[in-house]
């Protein structure tokens, strides 16, 4: 009787694989992608926005979720998951204050929800969470940033810059060619959007930036500001194509040149 | 012996309580704030059974909050104050309930209006325009009856509340020494020195 619905929806294959598991990476892998980039005193979120159909109520569609004054997440995957995890954070973030009278580190509640997902890998009759999140956030009385991702395993680890969702391989490899250590504000933002039009196709509208400075400030750019950096953006990359092409052009000029003194000097 | 007073203006609420933490007929301590910010513009007066007053106030701070983060705004005064009551009246009819007297003021900032509300340990609520707990109540209400106006400003509304504290350490034997006081308008909450 109790083979009928309590067995547990993950079980190992013959090959130590756990498929459940690798098909919610599956669904993350669908997902629409999220940034985070770490600077040196401030670290910021990107996510690449669904387009809102011509109807719908764009502030209903968010990706990126406070969980209490000094933590934000943003995930990639499954919504609904998302949501479901997202509340049981905000709830944990609220009970440890209430029990300990501090707030939550970083990393604590990044284990927490760690823990979560890796608890639905493992108990009968539930699903893993189809989703993985970055977690960014600055702990009380430091003014360090951080940033964290967690995976519908459970996995769960530290990164300066990371990426996840669709074309996250992508954007993980340019930020690794681009990254810098103790990047001011204004860079820190730009990286990330740098990184998030390597994939997101349709410019500053398709894309969400929340800024987190210190502890507890948080701020999310509005359409016209990221237009301005998008803006910026493709202005040094039209420079540098520019230059490009004169450079280019300069040398096969050179070069002319050269074959012309060369023919001349044949004569 | 906790004293609490309350009172509503034109566009604030003032919230006291005095500040003696007492067991026995000894003072523990004369720093103790007994009024909680909740929200952006919600107070909260506790007074009661020492223990029960801080575990309860507690546990609705982070229930007030975890609403708040979960739906972006604040729960308004009214909704606020009624959740507290229907907290306490749930506790009355547990194996152990909180004995805890409160006020809740707050600014509605989307009718602009001020709203008091006293709540006392069996879970009665009223929205009033001004309120006490503890002996201070018996030495207060009738100066609040005859002084107390809807309009007044925030000067007049700390004149009054000082008429209040005046009367109870004029009549009461045993009188605090020192009072907490907040407000609560449109622009947040402050603390005032009185």
């Amino acid at each position: 009787m109790s083979r009928s619905y309590d067995r547990a929806l993950t079980v190992f294959s013959p090959d130590g694989h756990l498929f459940q598991v690798e098909y919610a990476l599956e669904a993350v892998r669908k997902g629409t992608c999220a940034v985070g980039v770490r600077g040196k005193n401030v670290v910021v979120l990107g996510v690449e926005k669904k387009s809102v159909l011509q109807l719908q109520d764009p502030r209903t569609v968010r990706k990126v979720a406070m969980l209490d004054d000094h933590v934000c997440l943003a995930f990639a995957g499954l919504t609904a998951d998302g949501r479901v995890l997202i509340d049981k954070a905000r709830i944990e973030c609220q009970s440890h204050r209430l029990t300990v009278e501090d707030p939550v580190t970083v990393e604590y509640i990044t284990r927490h929800i760690a823990g979560i997902q890796q608890r639905y890998t493992q108990s009968g009759g539930v699903r893993p969470f189809g989703i993985s999140t970055l977690i960014v956030g600055f702990d009380p009385h430091d003014t360090r940033p951080r940033l964290y991702q967690t995976e519908p395993g459970g996995i769960y680890s530290e990164w300066k810059a990371n990426a996840i969702g669709r074309s996250s391989k992508t954007v993980r490899e340019f930020l690794e060619k681009n990254h810098k250590d103790e990047m001011s504000r204004e860079e820190t933002i730009k990286l990330t959007v740098k990184s998030l039009l390597e994939v997101v196709q349709t410019g500053a509208k398709n894309i969400e930036i929340t800024v987190m400075e210190s502890y507890g400030k948080i701020t999310s750019l509005d359409l016209a500001q990221i237009e301005a950096i998008v803006a910026e953006i493709e202005r040094e990359k039209e420079a540098e194509a520019e230059r490009k092409r004169s450079r280019l052009a300069a040398t096969a000029a050179g070069q002319a040149a050269m074959s012309q003194a060369a023919g001349g000097s044949g004569q | 012996m906790d004293i609490s007073f309350a009172l509503t203006g034109k566009g604030y609420v003032i919230v006291a309580a005095d500040t003696t933490a007492a067991r026995s007929i000894v003072k523990m301590k004369v720093d103790e704030d007994k009024i909680k910010v909740l929200s952006p513009h919600l107070l909260m007066a506790y007074s009661g059974e020492p223990g029960d007053t801080v575990q309860f106030a507690e546990y609705i701070e982070r229930n007030i909050r975890l609403y708040h983060i979960r739906n972006t705004y604040a729960l308004r005064p009214p909704s606020a104050a009624s959740w507290i009551r229907r907290s306490l009246a749930d506790s009355l009819r547990s194996r152990r309930p909180y004995a805890v007297n409160l006020l809740v003021g707050g600014y509605d900032t989307s009718t602009h209006t001020p709203h008091l509300y006293w709540i006392d340990y069996l879970g009665t609520m009223s929205e009033v325009p001004f309120a006490a707990h503890g002996y201070g109540a018996y030495f207060a209400l009738s100066l609040l009856d005859r002084y107390h106006d809807p309009e007044a400003s925030v000067e007049e509304g700390l004149a009054t509340l000082r008429r209040c504290l005046d009367e109870v350490a004029k009549r009461l034997v045993v009188t605090p020494e020192k009072y907490k006081v907040k407000i609560v308008d449109k622009d947040g909450v402050r603390e005032v020195e009185i």
